[in-house]
Formats: structure tokens, sequence, C-alpha cells
């Protein structure tokens, strides 16, 4: 909380510290309180995670100048859009932001085309970045074009938000639960272009969810806002693995690990991926990929379980060397989250708490986890 | 010929105080209804019960207070005086000064329902987008808010029409000066002209209904958007 003061004597002018994004706000409405300080990286994407009324998109309007919070310093990547002890606070329409909104939040009266260029006009040439037909290419647009967007799906909408918003050439792209208001067949359609954006464009990007989902699959750094405040931020499998913390999924705790595509047993169905950092290997019923392909699989604590011995015959595919870092007792003490180390990457397994006591489950223990399942989050 | 040159005259001088009366209150009355649309001010609700007041006060109440405040002891009349205009009762200037107290309600209320319609969302959209304010007002909200523009536009230009307490109050009878229809009327049915009567009056019934026709025709085009 003190760092705001301490660079305002420093830096008076000139704010160095390229690649990276800090904010304070702190909002005081009647029966909410916002109050955070987020030291987030200058690139890739940050997800708020939080349940409904905890202050993500508090804390995004305010990152957008939409909302002044009472006390707020705000610096991306360099530039300075708030620091209220010397009086600055860059309006909204001044700050390179793009905003996608929950709803899309089209212009009724203009088209599909009026929009997108809506924003576009109104940046100086040289700013241009992101040109139109690329921002219609990388959302799969190209035929709505002339379209109004009364007669647009939720998730057309919503990808015609997000181009919209690309098109300012932001330098900070700030999305709040851009996949809550759809249903699961348009969030199926729309989340693969979520993932392209990840992967092609520079631009940091402040990602506001309350699904567990979309965070393991899009997030590199994860804050957990509660009550208005940051419970945790860091970086996404550390966060998630975080064992001193009230569990960020509670019930769906679960794992994050990369891994690259070594091979695919075409007569079973299953592909084989290497873990990074290690020489093992796991497998999983998945469509061939391209070898040599990195991905990243999400591992629920519930289908990790531990053994001592190496169980020879089991129908459980996976079963991977793994030494004991810590635990914590959960679900009313009848549970324990342990976690643990498998080659360069970390899992959990949520056991019984009888099961850990028959085991003797100590620090340092080396023992079998049996993954009964993974699933494939992104290939890129 | 069933209408006079008096007749004619007076017609022409309706047509022209309402067209003049309704570009003034447009241009008066959008501010207003911005401000009341988008304020949490504690005055927001006296302001808009004076701005509703002409809605129920007799046109004969209004008529009286600008006599008075214009003419040469009121406050604009002691204005108009040091300025070298004189006074502006029982002057065309008079009558649209009064006609926009009289017509305000009827357009300040279709526009504040359009701004309030179009809510906070489109704004910040916009300002998103990198539109200032003024251009979020021209590029947003004027075309979002057109039908309630165009209501506003007939609303306001039909009840200056049918003005008539005020016009006697403040601007008398003057052929070509101050005297319009609905004045005229009155001045046959006093001289039992119950023929001219009947055309001007007719000429009005007609144009009102026409008027309100178009509106009425209007609300089922207003979704189009939607």
């Amino acid at each position: 909380m003190t760092w705001p003061f301490t660079r305002r004597q420093s830096a008076v002018t000139h704010i160095s510290g390229k690649g990276e994004i800090r904010a304070q706000f702190k909002v005081e409405h009647a029966g909410f309180a916002l109050d955070v300080a987020l030291d987030l990286p200058g690139r890739g994407v940050s997800a708020l995670f939080g349940h409904s009324g905890s202050g993500k998109t508090s804390c995004l309007r305010c990152f957008a100048g939409l909302d002044q919070p009472s006390q707020g310093y705000l610096e991306i990547n360099g530039e300075l859009w708030q620091d209220s002890a010397r009086g600055i606070f860059v309006p909204a329409h001044q700050r390179a932001v793009g905003y996608v909104f929950q709803d899309a939040n089209l212009f009724a009266h203009l088209s599909v085309r009026g929009n997108l260029l809506y924003g576009f006009k109104r940046i100086p040439a040289a700013q241009r970045r992101v040109a139109l037909d690329q921002a219609v290419e990388l959302l799969g647009i190209g035929h709505l074009l002339e379209r109004m967007p009364g007669h647009l799906s939720g998730g057309e909408q919503q990808r015609v938000g997000i181009a919209r918003a690309l098109l300012t050439s932001p330098r900070l792209l700030l999305m709040d639960e851009p996949l809550a208001s759809l249903d699961l067949k348009r969030k199926r359609e729309v989340l693969p272009y979520l993932e392209r954006l990840h992967a092609e464009l520079e631009i940091p990007i402040v990602y506001v969810s309350h699904s567990p989902d979309e965070v393991a699959r899009l997030a590199d750094h994860l804050v957990v806002l509660d009550e208005g405040k940051v419970t945790a931020s860091g970086p996404l499998k550390e966060t998630l693995l975080r064992a001193d913390l009230p569990f960020v999924f509670e019930d769906d705790a679960e794992a994050v690990v990369d891994g690259v595509v070594s091979g695919h047993d075409a007569a079973y169905g299953l592909l084989a991926l290497h873990l990074s950092g290690s020489a093992i290997t796991v497998q999983l019923p998945h469509a061939a990929l391209l070898v040599g392909q990195a991905v990243r699989i999400k591992i629920m604590a519930r289908d990790v379980s531990l053994s001592l011995q190496q169980a020879e015959q089991s129908s459980v595919l996976n079963l991977l060397p793994a030494q004991v870092l810590d635990w914590i007792t959960v679900a009313e003490q009848a549970h324990v989250l342990v976690r643990v180390q498998v080659g360069g990457e970390q899992l959990m397994a949520r056991i019984t708490r009888y099961s850990f006591d028959r085991l003797n489950i100590q620090p340092g223990l080396s023992l079998w986890v049996q993954v009964k399942s993974m699933s494939l989050l992104s290939s890129n | 010929m069933p209408l006079s040159p008096a007749d004619f005259a007076a017609v022409w001088l309706t047509l022209e105080l309402a067209s003049l009366t309704t570009l003034l209150l447009l241009l008066i009355g959008t501010p207003i209804a911005w401000w009341l649309a988008r304020t949490e001010s504690r005055w927001k609700q006296p302001i808009g019960a004076i701005v509703a007041l002409p809605l129920v006060l007799p046109p004969t109440v209004i008529g009286f207070y600008l006599l008075v405040s214009m003419g040469p002891n009121g406050f604009i009349g002691q204005l108009t005086q040091s300025l070298g205009l004189g006074t502006l009762t029982f002057t065309f200037t008079g009558l649209v000064i009064g006609s926009v107290f009289y017509s305000l309600p009827f357009v300040v209320q279709p526009l504040q329902n359009a701004f309030e319609a179009i809510g906070r969302a489109p704004l910040e959209a916009a300002a998103t987008l990198r539109a200032g304010p003024w251009d979020t007002f021209f590029s947003v909200v004027l075309p979002l808010a057109r039908p309630g523009f165009v209501t506003a536009a007939i609303l306001g230009f039909a009840h200056t029409v049918g003005e008539f307490g005020v016009v006697l109050m403040i601007g008398g009878n003057i052929p070509g000066k101050t005297q319009v229809a609905s004045v005229q009327i009155y001045n046959h049915v006093e001289t039992m002209q119950y023929a001219q009567a009947h055309w001007l009056a007719g000429g009005m019934v007609l144009f009102s209904f026409v008027v309100l026709l178009a509106l009425y025709s209007r609300r089922s085009t207003l979704r189009v958007w939607r």
C-alpha cells in the first residue's frame, strides 16, 4: 500500500519501469468498499476472479476511468492515468483502453461496420496498430459487417464488441465477464477467439470472471478478490496451488500444467504429452495434435489419488512418481488437499483425512499419484 | 372565397410563430431535458416541476405574469428598454417568448424521456471508444434520441398553434403582428361571422388530427432499432 507514495516522491514527470501495471483503488459506496493494490504483468491475461459482489467489475471500471475512485493510482506500462495524490485523473475517453462489456453494449443505431469504426476513426492514424480487416478476421465477423446489432446473436454481438475494442489499438484491454451472458454453446463459440487474442496480441488483458474454467483456460496471472479486497495475486499456476489460502476454487481446487505433445495412439485414440520440465509422460483421450505443440491441461484435485506403491494393474492410465510438498485440511476437516511435486509441475490431490492418516503422509514423502482424468484447456 | 386576406395573414403568422417557437424550444429544451435526465441534484424535482407548470396553469396566468414582467415596469421590460428595444408586449417577439414558456413542457418531457431511455451504457461505450462528451452527444445521444426529438418538435409546434389565452393577454389582437388563427376565430365569432369561423376552426381540427395521426403512427415505427 505504500508504493504509490514512494513513487510519487521519486519520479515526478517521467515514469520509467516499463512493462507493468500498477494500480491502487479505494472506492466507498453505501454498503460496499473496494480497497485494492495490484501489481500486474505488462502483458498476457490477468484474471480478476471472485464471487459476484467481490468488486471485480468496480475494479475494472476504475481501470477504464468510468468510475473515479476517491483514492487511486494507475500506471500502465509507463503511462500514468491516475494519481489522486497529485490530482491527476485522465478521463475515460483519453485513456487508451479497450473495454468489452458483459452484454456487448453495441450502438443500436449503427451497423456492425459503424460500431467497429466508431473508435477506430477517433484515434490518430499514426496510432492505429490494428486494421479493420485484421480485427474482422481475428473474430470471424466478416459476414456480419452490414447487419444491425439487433439482428445478431449474443455470441456474435460479443465478438463484434471485442473487435470494436481492439480497433482502438488499446494499451490495455479490459474484459468484463464477456462470456457470462452467453449460453454454453455461445461460450464455446467465443472462447477460441479469446484464446487467439491471447496468443496473437501483445496487449495486456485484464479479464473479469467468476468461472474457474475460463480463468484456467485463459489466464496467466490470477488475482482473487473477496469483499473488495485482494486475497491472492500471482502467476496462475502458483496461485492455484497456494495451500496457505482458503481455497481459491473451493471444492473445485485444480492445478494447471503445461506440456508438449509427444505422440498419438490412433488405435486407442490417446494423446501422449510430455510434462514440461521433466521426462514424465501422460496420456489422455483426445484427437491427434502436432507433435511438439505446446498445450495446457487442467487436473482437478478430486481426480487425483495417492498410493504408496506403484499399482501394477489399474484402470487408471496415468501413474506418476511424486513427492509430497504440503497440505491443508478442507471441507469440515473430512478432506485434505495435498500438494505434490510431479517432475517440474505441481498437482493437488483431494483425499480423505482417514486415508491421509493411514498413508502417514509427511513432507518429502515419495509416492505415486494416480490421475483419473485430465482435460486439455488450450493448444497454442 | 371563404377566407379573407386577414384570415390568411393570421394562418401565416400562426405558422411563423409555431416554427420559430419550436426551433427555440429545441435549442433551450435539449440542455434542460439532458440535465433533468442525468442529474442527481436535489434541484431536479423543483426544476422539473417549474418546467411542467404550464401543463396545469391556465394560460391567462402565464399571460398575466409575462404581461407584467414585459411591461414598462417589469424586469424584462426594464431590460429591453435599457437595451433600446422598447417593451415586448403586443409584439411578435413578445408572442414568441410567451409561446416558449407555454410550450416548454411539451418539448422537455419527450426529450427527457428519450434521454433517460438511452441510459448510461451507450455513453460509457462511447467514452471507452475515445469519444469526448460533446462528440458522444452528437454521435450517440442525438441519433438514439431522434424519435424523442421528432415527438418533441411535433408536440411543441402543435401546442403553439393551439395557443390562445397567452396570446390574447400579451399580444392582443393586432392584424399581421399578433393576430394568430385562434384569435381570428374568436374575432369571427364575436362579429357573428360563423361561416369564416367554420373554415378556420375546421382547418384547425384537420391540422390537429393530421399531427396526432402522424405522431401515433410514428409510435409503431419507433422500435426499428430494437
